[in-house]
């Protein structure tokens, strides 16, 4: 396929049917609408299904049934969308569903606006509903990126038999840039032996989170938490920018907040000032160690994020108080722009540490 | 080299258009582009702007403050962005619906009637292309070729509207390239 | 010497934790028969609900899917859409149906989802220990209703069977009666019935189970049938309401 010029909305829509994901749940809410228009006129083109919901509440119970029936399906949704998801994505992590879920996300608490923020981090990577779960969630910063992860997503999804979330801010779901489709090659996954798709020779699979003898709900727990450690120790995934030479300060950044640092960073280089990033792009698992080592190289840090602070956290985690962590935050739908990084930068620099 | 411009008007004169086709004729010419909308509640009559990104390098923000271009096709959109255009930009005012001068002596400022020649190429809807037009011949960022083909695609199967559309930004870009820059 | 009673090829041998004079293992009995019947036990999926039924996925020896209280109708349709090949029912109580899931009953049925939901109606929320359904009669005491149901602050009962049947989309929708042997034998007809128009993928089918919760409504199981027979009956009447070939009929 060649390349093609793509909203980000678009390109997941698209990522996911170049997946093989032809069934499709879903509720419009700005700003990822053009994800389920994308799609309802797509998917029938493939012999795929497309279903409005009536609420996200249903979208999300929806997809819970169609992956406990062994078929690849994923839902979007924005924020106060991914809120009322919560319920079912607790039931598909107990009962080992594989889907993949869109938070294209906007400004909170509440209603909220509709512009891009990065205020949803803590819900998502810790678990979005109740219980003692995860969610494999994944962060790009480009059109590209996002449809790649995308396609990764059903495949992690598939081998781990857990929820996957693509996690991207306004701007990833509404900017356009080229995309391009490769070729890829199919992954060997397990065989959906679990699923409830009629008991045709073997004994009737039962799909449910429910243990009431407490002993066999730890021991799910038990499980459950092994799993989250083998996604931990295989499935971290980060980029470093600018770090191959040495920097006085490393930037923490996610999404499209750390492409804008990246501009921020060019333009002090032509002041000969040396800044390093370290961008995570699976934000659970969460690369701790990339982020201590890539900070250990730094007099300080600074974490950059479109939220009053919430992946500072896990920064904080990883550099264990072995140097200063800042903060940089803009929130409700304001982007800072490179210039308002570098002169927060700058300040920081100039302080005595 | 990067360069990036913030394309801004009322909603419904076409503005992402001419965004997208700039952005799409960019990576017909081999470049990274971005196409940056602005969205809000109103789908008809508020503001909407683009802001369009072409690069030899992988873009870093797609979020621009300060543009090397601006072209703004109603006076509140020259009211807010003229302000943050780099020094040496360019700045395309239309100067149909916009009776102000431009608010910045630092930077090549291009006078064009937008709605005007479009009214003359035979609807005032193809002012968004005569602005574009205006952009591509002053600052040569991509060839006017590329953007007709890019025109052709957009408006596939509707001959009429391709050819007015391709006579429109010929016309601003014709007009960008004599003198303009005075009321 | 010939067999002529036995349990049913979809149905396990556990024993169910049902209270004596619940019908809830009557109903099941007529869902494991008649997947023999029509030889769907392979192709079945079935979705519980949260309720007393929530472990219906022990007792039916079929695919089971067990779904968040209210939701069972939207995995149904998860299901159904990701496979139409496959046979595909929901077992909800009233607070499951017609509480906390009216959004799910409501749309799925409008939406005409090739389903089979089968609604046992007793009248109170059984599993929590006898508190008011939606479907809970004017006067009836539970326990959030001491004083008896006060339909001035908490509204009439729901009738879903008739709420259901004034949806435009082609459906079959009937309310039957698990308290008698002929009862029990009428229901049987009618949920066959049900059954065969999806098999047949025709529509959308829903079957309202009257049913007794002893237990919770303090009452001795044979006392029980007659309350059902004297209170229940009366406000919830007996019939088939739609049919995909008449349209509403009652």
């Amino acid at each position: 396929m060649a390349k093609k010029l793509m909203k980000g909305c678009e390109a997941l829509g698209e990522a996911a049917i170049q997946a093989g994901c032809l069934h499709f749940f879903g509720y419009p809410i700005t700003p990822q609408t053009e994800v389920p228009e994308y799609l309802s006129r797509r998917l029938p083109e493939v012999g795929g299904v497309y279903v409005q919901a009536e609420s996200e509440v249903a979208a999300s119970n929806m997809i819970y049934g169609c992956a406990a029936a062994g078929v690849r399906v994923f839902t979007s949704s924005s924020s106060p969308g991914i809120s009322l998801m919560a319920e079912a994505v607790s039931y598909m992590a107990g009962s080992q569903l594989p889907v993949v879920i869109v938070n294209i996300v906007r400004g909170g608490p509440g209603l909220g606006g509709i512009l891009p923020a990065q205020s949803d981090y803590w819900q998502a990577t810790r678990g979005i509903g109740h219980g003692d779960f995860r969610v494999i969630v994944l962060a790009p910063s480009t059109v590209q990126e996002a449809a790649d992860l995308m396609i990764e997503a059903f495949d992690l999804a598939d081998q781990y038999r857990n929820p996957v979330m693509i996690i991207g801010d306004g701007i990833i779901g509404q900017m356009m840039e080229p995309v391009e489709f490769k070729k890829r090659e199919k992954k060997q996954l397990p065989e959906k032996i679990w699923a409830a798709s009629g008991a045709k020779g073997r004994a009737a699979n039962k799909i449910h989170s429910l243990f009431l003898d407490p002993v066999k709900l730890e021991q799910h727990n038990i499980f459950l938490k092994k799993k989250y450690d083998e996604v931990e120790k295989n499935e971290q995934r980060f980029e470093l920018y600018n770090t191959e030479k040495p920097y006085d300060l490393l930037i923490v950044a996610y999404g499209t907040m750390a492409r804008i640092c990246k501009t921020s960073i060019a333009l002090l280089q032509e002041e000969n000032i040396s800044i390093g990033l370290a961008r995570p792009i699976s934000l659970y698992p969460y690369p701790y160690k990339a982020i201590q080592e890539a900070a250990r190289k730094a007099k300080q840090v600074l974490v950059v994020e479109l939220s009053m602070g919430q992946m500072i956290d896990d920064v904080r985690l990883a550099v264990e108080g072995q140097r200063p962590v800042h903060f940089y935050g803009r929130s409700g739908g304001m982007v800072p722009s490179p210039e308002e990084v570098c002169r927060e930068l700058k300040r920081i620099l100039a302080q005595k540490t | 080299m990067q360069s990036e411009v913030i394309m801004a008007g009322f909603g419904g004169q076409g503005i992402m258009l001419i965004g997208k086709i700039l952005a799409y004729a960019g990576m017909e010419e081999g470049k990274e582009v971005s196409w940056l909308p602005s969205y809000g509640p109103e789908m008809r009559g508020g503001t909407a702007n683009c802001t369009v990104v072409l690069s030899d390098q992988p873009i870093g923000s797609p979020v621009v403050d300060s543009p090397f271009g601006l072209v703004v096709l109603n006076r509140p959109s020259l009211d807010r962005f003229a302000p943050n255009l780099k020094r040496n930009g360019i700045l395309i005012i239309n100067k149909s619906l916009i009776d102000v001068l431009s608010p910045r002596e630092d930077v090549d400022t291009v006078y064009i009637p937008c709605n005007d020649i479009a009214m003359e190429c035979g609807t005032g809807k193809a002012a968004n292309m005569v602005a574009l037009g205006a952009y591509i011949g002053r600052s040569q960022i991509v060839k006017l070729e590329t953007v007709y083909e890019q025109i052709k695609s957009q408006f596939s199967g509707n001959q009429k509207l391709i050819s007015l559309n391709m006579a429109a930004l010929k016309k601003g870009y014709d007009l960008s390239k004599k003198d303009q820059t005075s009321v | 010497m010939e067999a002529i009673f036995s349990r049913p090829k979809a149905m396990s041998s556990t024993i169910t934790h049902y209270c004596p004079g619940c019908t809830h293992g009557i109903i099941h009995r007529l869902i494991g028969e008649l997947l023999d019947e029509y030889n769907l036990k392979e192709k079945t999926v079935g979705v519980a609900p949260v309720g007393c039924a929530v472990l219906a996925y022990n007792y039916l020896d079929v695919d089971f899917i067990e779904a968040a209280h209210g939701r069972a109708p939207a995995v149904a349709t998860g299901v159904k859409r990701g496979r139409p090949d496959l046979f595909v029912f929901t077992y909800q109580g009233d607070g499951d149906l017609a509480s906390i899931g009216m959004g799910e009953i409501i749309h799925a049925a409008n939406r005409g989802e090739k389903i089979s939901v089968v609604f046992v109606n007793n009248a109170i929320y059984g599993m929590t220990g006898g508190q008011m359904a939606p479907t809970t009669l004017p006067q009836q005491v539970t326990s959030t209703c001491p004083q008896g149901r006060d339909v001035q602050t908490a509204g009439f009962p729901i009738r879903m069977a008739e709420l259901l049947s004034s949806l435009q989309t082609d459906s079959f929708i009937a309310r039957v009666s698990s308290h008698s042997p002929r009862n029990v034998i009428e229901a049987k007809k009618v949920l066959k019935r049900a059954f065969g128009y999806q098999v047949s993928g025709r529509c959308f089918t829903l079957v309202e189970f009257l049913s007794t919760c002893p237990t919770n409504w303090g009452l001795p199981p044979k006392k029980a049938t007659e309350w059902l027979e004297q209170n229940m009956i009366p406000y919830y009447p007996l019939g088939i309401f739609k049919t995909p070939e008449e349209g509403k009929v009652k």
